[in-house]
């Protein structure tokens, strides 16, 4: 395995008196595919915004293309090239799909076949680019929150429950533009519930629990084994197939 | 590159469009104003002044609503910047006094634009340094926000007391611009309140561009609604912020010249006396929303104006009225704008 992009160590996150994370380890491989998984609350939302500096970490080390991040602004991990998906989105529903990935192009405007290559992705931003975002569907947010973040090259892209209340349609889709990215290089690390799509695109896997990680190595291992599954995700196979 | 077809099934929606229900109730408040005033002369008259004293609100208020908006600041202090804006412009008219009794409309646009660009000039200083020494430490304490920019508004008037004393001083209007304009037998209209809608129109004007046409304006409306989304896309709000607030604290400077010249008077609290409207504005109109506040004024301007003329003693209680009446129909403002 090639040197990690991202690397976490004995990193711990308090958000006020509660202490959220405690002790994260976790190795992002550079040009993989990594699905975080967990129950609600085991930290994985954390994870990711400590990563980008929103919640500061009070203890550990996270590295990103060798670089120590732990302390550095949000502005400047993101100038690092590292981009992220919030779970509830976050686009600009009073600006425009255009303005929305113009300002996530921070040179400017965006590359034309890079436009292009976003839209051959998610055909509907096409459709409604000077509408405000704010009127686009549930899932049209969600292409246009993932769009931002491919908006320029960036090294890795952190991604917080992209099917969330979608429609089993609109996951297809999903699940098949984040294969374009993975196909087009982009490190990803994907925080994800929805076991049946994490399998589909994970290369690895780390699976946390109250504020640990777990378990973590490669999804075909977790996606063969139906007892550790059981044992981890408390999956059953049933139902979520 | 394969197209995802399900995204077809998903119903095609509507563009979104400019809410135009509040700019018809400015128009309705004055119509239905007219056959209570009685006479159409006094309508006019009560009308142009009101859209004047709206537009003045508006120059004053906006700073605030950008600020309230995008920093969730509660700035409190405002209000003292309206009034170093008023008392600069006398650095102005006091060693050139000549130019505002002169005749000649050029040396009379001359100085009020001189007046305008030294209290937009020291009260935007005076912003950063507000910005930098009283409010950066008490970001996202709403409570502490409001005590201690109180007592920014306090020492900065004090000072104020302190150069220019406790005596109103009386500001005289430039030749050309004092006295009125007749149009038709019985109606006549200030000169100054013209140039006061004119100036409101262009500040308003040039805000939309600003903010609908530049990347800096780009920058603005998303940090109103999400400034974390902001910054996590990799931009420093904080630099943003300190901009808005420089600008917004210039704003009221010019409103401070706008103000004092319709007064002609100049007093250390008149920024203070006017806050309250302004924060009534900015409330009716929605927080962080610009064409929220420009209806905002223009409402809370027609509303005590004519309240004033058709019954005295409504006028004292028409700005809450008004306010009361907007939240309950719209809770967040007559332009909510949306926040994560």
């Amino acid at each position: 395995m090639s040197e990690p992009l991202l690397t976490m160590e004995g990193v711990h996150t308090h958000i006020g008196r509660y202490h959220i994370l405690q002790g994260v380890d976790l190795k992002v491989p550079r040009g993989g595919f990594t699905v975080l998984l967990g129950r609600n609350g085991a930290g994985k939302t954390t994870t990711l915004r400590t990563i980008m500096g929103l919640w500061k970490a009070s203890h550990g080390h996270i590295r990103f293309a060798g670089d120590d991040v732990t302390a550095r602004a949000t502005p400047d991990i993101a100038r690092a090239g590292i981009a992220y998906v919030p779970e509830n989105m976050s686009i600009f529903s009073g600006l425009t799909v255009r303005e929305n990935l113009a300002l996530a192009a921070r040179s400017g405007e965006i590359d034309d076949k890079r436009l292009e290559w976003i839209f051959s992705l998610f055909p509907a931003l096409q459709r409604f680019f000077d509408l405000a975002a704010g009127a686009l569907s549930g899932g049209q947010k969600q292409m246009l929150a993932i769009a931002r973040a491919l908006a320029e090259p960036r090294e890795l892209i952190l991604v917080d429950e992209p099917t969330k209340g979608l429609a089993p349609a609109i996951v297809g889709n999903m699940i098949r533009a984040f294969r374009e990215v993975k196909n087009a290089g982009t490190t990803v690390l994907l925080v994800e519930q929805n076991f049946t799509a994490a399998r589909l695109l994970g290369d690895t896997v780390a699976v946390m629990d109250d504020g640990r990680i777990v378990h973590s190595g490669a999804m075909a291992d977790l996606g063969a084994d139906q007892a550790l599954q059981q044992r981890l995700l408390g999956l059953n196979l049933d139902t979520h197939q | 590159m394969s197209a995802p077809a399900a995204e077809n099934k998903e119903p095609v929606i509507a563009a979104m469009r400019i809410d135009w229900i509040p700019v018809a109730l400015v128009a309705a408040v004055a119509f239905l104003a007219l056959p209570l005033v009685g006479s159409f002369s006094t309508w006019v008259t009560l009308t142009v002044a009101a859209l004047a004293m709206g537009m003045m609100i508006f120059i004053m208020a906006s700073g605030l609503t950008l600020v309230f908006g995008l920093m969730d600041v509660i700035n409190f202090g405002h209000g003292v910047f309206i009034s170093v804006g008023a008392y600069m412009s006398l650095l102005v008219l006091w060693p050139l006094a000549g130019w505002v009794d002169s005749p000649s409309i050029v040396l009379n646009v001359a100085v009020l634009l001189l007046c305008i660009a030294v209290s937009m000039i020291v009260a935007g200083a005076l912003g950063w340094g507000f910005e930098r020494v009283i409010v950066r430490p008490v970001y996202g304490q709403h409570l502490k926000q409001i005590l201690v920019t109180m007592g920014g508004l306090i020492i900065v008037e004090q000072l104020l007391l302190v150069f220019f004393g406790g005596n109103p001083i009386a500001i005289a209007l430039p030749q050309s611009f004092r006295g009125g304009l007749s149009f038709g037998p019985d109606i006549v209209v200030e000169r100054y309140r013209l140039i006061a809608v004119a100036v409101g129109l262009v500040v308003f004007l040039a805000m939309l561009l600003v903010l609908n046409r530049t990347r800096i304006g780009l920058l603005v409306r998303a940090g109103v609604e999400n400034p974390e989304m902001v910054e996590a896309l990799g931009y420093r709000i904080r630099r943003l912020f300190i901009g808005v607030f420089v600008a917004g604290s210039a704003l009221a400077g010019l409103g401070g010249v706008m103000w004092g010249f319709y007064q002609q008077t100049l007093t250390v609290g008149m920024g203070l006396q006017v806050l309250v409207l302004i924060f009534i504005v900015v409330i009716v109109g929605g927080l962080g929303s610009i064409g929220g506040c420009l209806i905002g004024s223009l409402l809370v301007a027609l509303i005590a104006n004519y309240a004033a003329f058709i019954e005295p003693k409504i006028a004292l209680v028409s700005n809450i009225g008004l306010m009361l009446a907007v939240l309950l129909w719209r809770p967040e403002g007559l332009y909510p704008v949306n926040k994560a």
